[in-house]
């Protein structure tokens, strides 16, 4: 209709349209491309995939706590260093008395906390009666449990006294939930941390970033970076931008693997591949009767191809394992020969057990890659030998409320348990998927007074067996640690023995 | 005019007394709670029962959605479960992200839209028209984090004039801040302006038709008056309205766009606070985000009175 009304073309108006609009945009982009400081690489800027909630790694369970302030802001009387090895912390030595069960740590001279306040013996008789005490927010109370009394005979002396033999006791106290606080600030460590580390807080905008600078008063060595800053970027492709731009230095933990052989072609960039202490499982739910055969366990496990898996759900990130164990731990044996992928024993063994084809089983996968990716492919796989599996992604409080509370509805997951040295949950009556075997039990609490390493280890290996004959799990993969960063950042962990981003020692070249 | 107030202002309390009915009773089936969540797998049970206790979780739920009524009554939107400090103070934050990015990406969206729109309308059947609207059929096929990415791999990888993301605040950077928030301001801005220039330009086409346009043109008026004299204003109330719509859309649905740009605004605070289950959060949010959405079609509703004084008069 507007043709018709008289109103001629206006091309005139269109052209000026166009030019004055390009020009808007272009002078703008132009202008504020201009401003913005040039930063001198003084300090270090990570991206971190969750903001923590707080910054007390006293209370509650999120890794995103420990993965910023551990080692950086806080300190225990042990620590552990980027190989896993418990190393002084807070605590210069340590004798341990010939019955095994007492203690005696002798602490650092001139360790203040960040706000001046010095530290003794005190304090961490404080630190360790604030986290068992009723009430705590201590999320790991177990790490104390075989405390039986401390003893303060004089500022630089801590003795410790257990109820039984403990030969994790010295690792435990390299906690992040083990660190040592002051009275004075114990309550708002959340929001204003002060802790003996190198750094301290300097800033927390709420949603995008923490930075941490370094602390004047450290006893030790002074670190090589001013500042520490932990950017919080949750998207796994906004991390591979946030990198390419430069905005970050390092994503410690990488969660798009599928950008890493991109990253690998850059001369910008090193990736490094670590280990974790994530084991893997195809946790199934032994309460079932179906699941309670250990034939069909075993079927299971033989119809899964763990290289398969790791190639297409985690781009050949992984280590196949063949039982709950870490295979950079000393104590490890592989496994993963004496339970193959072999499909057509996996469906004798299901004939065997009278399974008949198409039988249902409900997997509940939680959010990380390993579980949904994973997922897919380890439903086709047993779809393979003749189970029908049915996916269902749930979020964590509904994996924890279902799964791992409550009334265990699930038939299979998949899941990484990420504490170190676990395999202690298979001893636990009424864990989430219902393992009960008495002889390992009885394996696991001898494997406690055993102080000897090797002894340790022979019975370790005893018990990585037991679970693998038992197919407990199907274990699946140990996830890797996969780091991208630039190229002249030296000093980062390579590993991660526990969840965290020790910067002590990071530097430029 | 009054009467016409009193009564909206009944139903904005009435439709955020069902909204807090609906968002508290929804979540309660939600399964999971916050304080599992914080603590983990290896918390002990007397661990897990102080926190919930500390936290009210233990209260029964009438008890909890009376006193979370209450609070909002008095004004106290509660603390976090999560960070246990003040959401205000959250909150207050992540709209010194949001509420610019949403003026910003609004501006952008009109200032391109209002003038494409018409030219394209006066052009129909053109070649200037032709273009101009098929630009805005590719901004409305073009997902906005995906034009989001676009932009950052352009200005911030290629061309190191930007940063790929993040917000350094107000306080400590303002200019950095603005900075910030124009690339996701453009991604957003831009896919708007492609679906409200349609609109104005189906709705000039409209009234462009009417008997007293072609009459104004008859007695010989310019086309700069008919169109900005007698056109645009009976034109505005269907743009108007989707302009309202648009803007509630970027204040509180952005959160494609926040991650892409890992902006910490409203709609990743939402998010994140769900998977948490920092369930007073997220009522607070849903609640204040309805609560903005009604008052915002309120607003909608008065400037059509302006608008048109028709619709004064019978009011």
């Amino acid at each position: 209709m507007a043709q018709n009304i008289g109103i001629k073309p206006v091309s005139g108006m269109a052209r000026t349209l166009y030019r004055t609009m390009g020009l808007i945009i272009a002078s703008g982009i132009m202008a504020l491309a201009l401003i913005g400081p040039a930063s001198a690489k003084t300090g270090v800027v990570l991206a971190i995939t969750l903001e923590p909630p707080h910054l007390d790694p006293t209370a509650g369970a999120p890794a995103a706590i420990d993965e910023v302030v551990y080692a950086n802001l806080f300190e225990g009387l042990t620590r552990i260093d980027a190989l896993g090895q418990v190393k002084p912390g807070l605590a210069e030595r340590w004798v341990i008395e010939d019955d095994g069960l007492t203690y005696r740590f002798i602490l650092r001279k001139g360790v203040t906390f960040h706000d001046g306040a010095s530290l003794d013996s005190s304090d961490v008789k404080f630190s360790f009666d604030r986290a068992v005490a009723e009430g705590s927010e201590n999320a790991q109370k177990g790490l104390f449990s075989a405390i039986e009394t401390i003893e303060t005979p004089d500022p630089q002396t801590v003795v410790i006294k257990l109820t039984r033999k403990e030969g994790l006791f010295l690792w435990n106290l390299g906690w992040g939930d083990a660190v040592i606080v002051d009275p004075a600030s114990a309550e708002t460590n959340k929001t204003n941390p002060v802790g003996t580390g190198p750094y301290k807080l300097d800033n927390w905008t709420r949603g995008d970033s923490i930075r941490l600078v370094r602390s004047s008063n450290y006893w030790g060595q002074k670190p090589a970076m001013d500042s520490v800053t932990f950017k919080i970027i949750a998207d796994p492709s906004a991390q591979v931008t946030a990198l390419l731009a430069g905005d970050v230095d390092v994503v410690p933990n990488i969660g798009a693997p599928e950008s890493v052989a991109q990253f690998e072609a850059d001369p910008r960039f090193v990736v490094t591949q670590g280990t974790t202490e994530g084991e893997t499982l195809l946790a199934m739910n032994e309460r079932r009767p179906l699941l309670q055969d250990v034939r069909v366990r075993k079927a299971i496990q033989h119809a899964i191809d763990r290289q398969a898996l790791i190639d297409g759900a985690m781009f050949g990130f992984g280590t196949p394992i063949g039982s709950h164990f870490a295979p950079h731990n000393p104590a490890y044996t592989d496994l993963t020969e004496a339970t193959p992928y072999d499909p057509e024993k996996a469906k004798d063994l299901l004939a065997q057990a009278g399974v008949a084809p198409g039988t249902k089983l409900v997997m509940k996968l939680p959010p990380p890659t390993y579980a949904r990716r994973g997922g897919e492919i380890v439903a086709a796989q047993l779809k393979a030998v003749g189970f029908d599996v049915e996916q269902i992604p749930v979020d964590w409080g509904q994996w924890v409320s279902e799964v791992f509370k409550g009334d265990h509805d699930f038939d299979l997951t998949i899941v990484s348990h990420t504490e170190p040295l676990d395999i202690g949950i298979y001893a636990r009556d009424d864990y989430y998927f219902g393992y009960d075997n008495p002889a390992f039990k009885t394996l696991m609490s001898k494997i406690d007074t055993v102080s000897d390493p090797a002894g340790r280890n022979t019975l370790y290996k005893e018990a990585q067996r037991m679970l693998a004959d038992d197919a407990a799990n199907a274990f699946l993969f140990q996830l890797a640690k996969v780091t991208v960063q630039r190229k002249d950042l030296k000093g980062l962990w390579q590993n991660a023995p526990i969840q965290a981003n020790d910067m002590t020692g990071a530097r430029w070249e | 005019m009054a009467g016409f107030i009193s009564h909206r202002l009944m139903m904005l309390v009435l439709t955020l007394f069902v909204a807090s009915l609906v968002v508290f009773w929804v979540l309660e089936l939600l399964p999971g709670d916050a304080a599992q969540l914080l603590l983990g797998t290896e918390v002990q049970p007397d661990t897990l029962a102080a926190i919930r206790a500390q936290l009210g979780l233990d209260r029964p739920a009438l008890l909890r959605y009376g006193d979370w009524i209450g609070g909002l009554l008095t004004g106290d939107l509660g603390d976090s479960l999560v960070y246990g400090i003040p959401i205000w103070d959250m909150v207050r934050d992540r709209l010194a992200v949001s509420l610019p990015l949403a003026v910003m990406a609004f501006t952008i969206a009109t200032a391109i839209a209002l003038p494409v729109g018409m030219v394209a309308a006066m052009q129909r059947g053109r070649l200037t028209d032709l273009i101009l609207m098929g630009f805005a059929q590719i901004g409305l096929a073009v997902p906005n984090f995906w034009f989001g990415l676009l932009l950052i791999l352009v200005f911030a990888v290629l061309n190191n004039w930007f940063n790929a993301g993040g917000f350094p605040g107000w306080q400590d950077d303002p200019v950095g801040s603005l900075k910030a928030l124009f690339l996701p301001a453009l991604a957003l801005g831009v896919s708007e302006a492609a679906i409200l220039s349609r609109m104005v330009r189906a709705a000039m086409l409209e009234t462009l038709g009417e008997d007293y346009v072609r009459t104004a043109r008859a007695k010989g008026l310019s086309i700069s008056r008919v169109l900005f004299g007698h056109t645009l204003g009976n034109a505005m109330i269907p743009i108007a309205t989707l302009m309202g719509l648009q803007f509630a859309f970027l204040v509180a649905g952005s959160v494609i766009v926040e991650n892409v740009f890992y902006l910490p605004g409203i709609g990743q605070l939402l998010l994140k606070a769900i998977f948490e289950r920092d369930l007073i959060l997220v009522r607070d949010l849903v609640l204040m985000l309805s609560g903005f959405v009604i008052v915002l079609s309120f607003c909608v509703d008065i400037a059509y009175g302006f608008i048109d004084p028709r619709l004064r008069r019978t009011q």
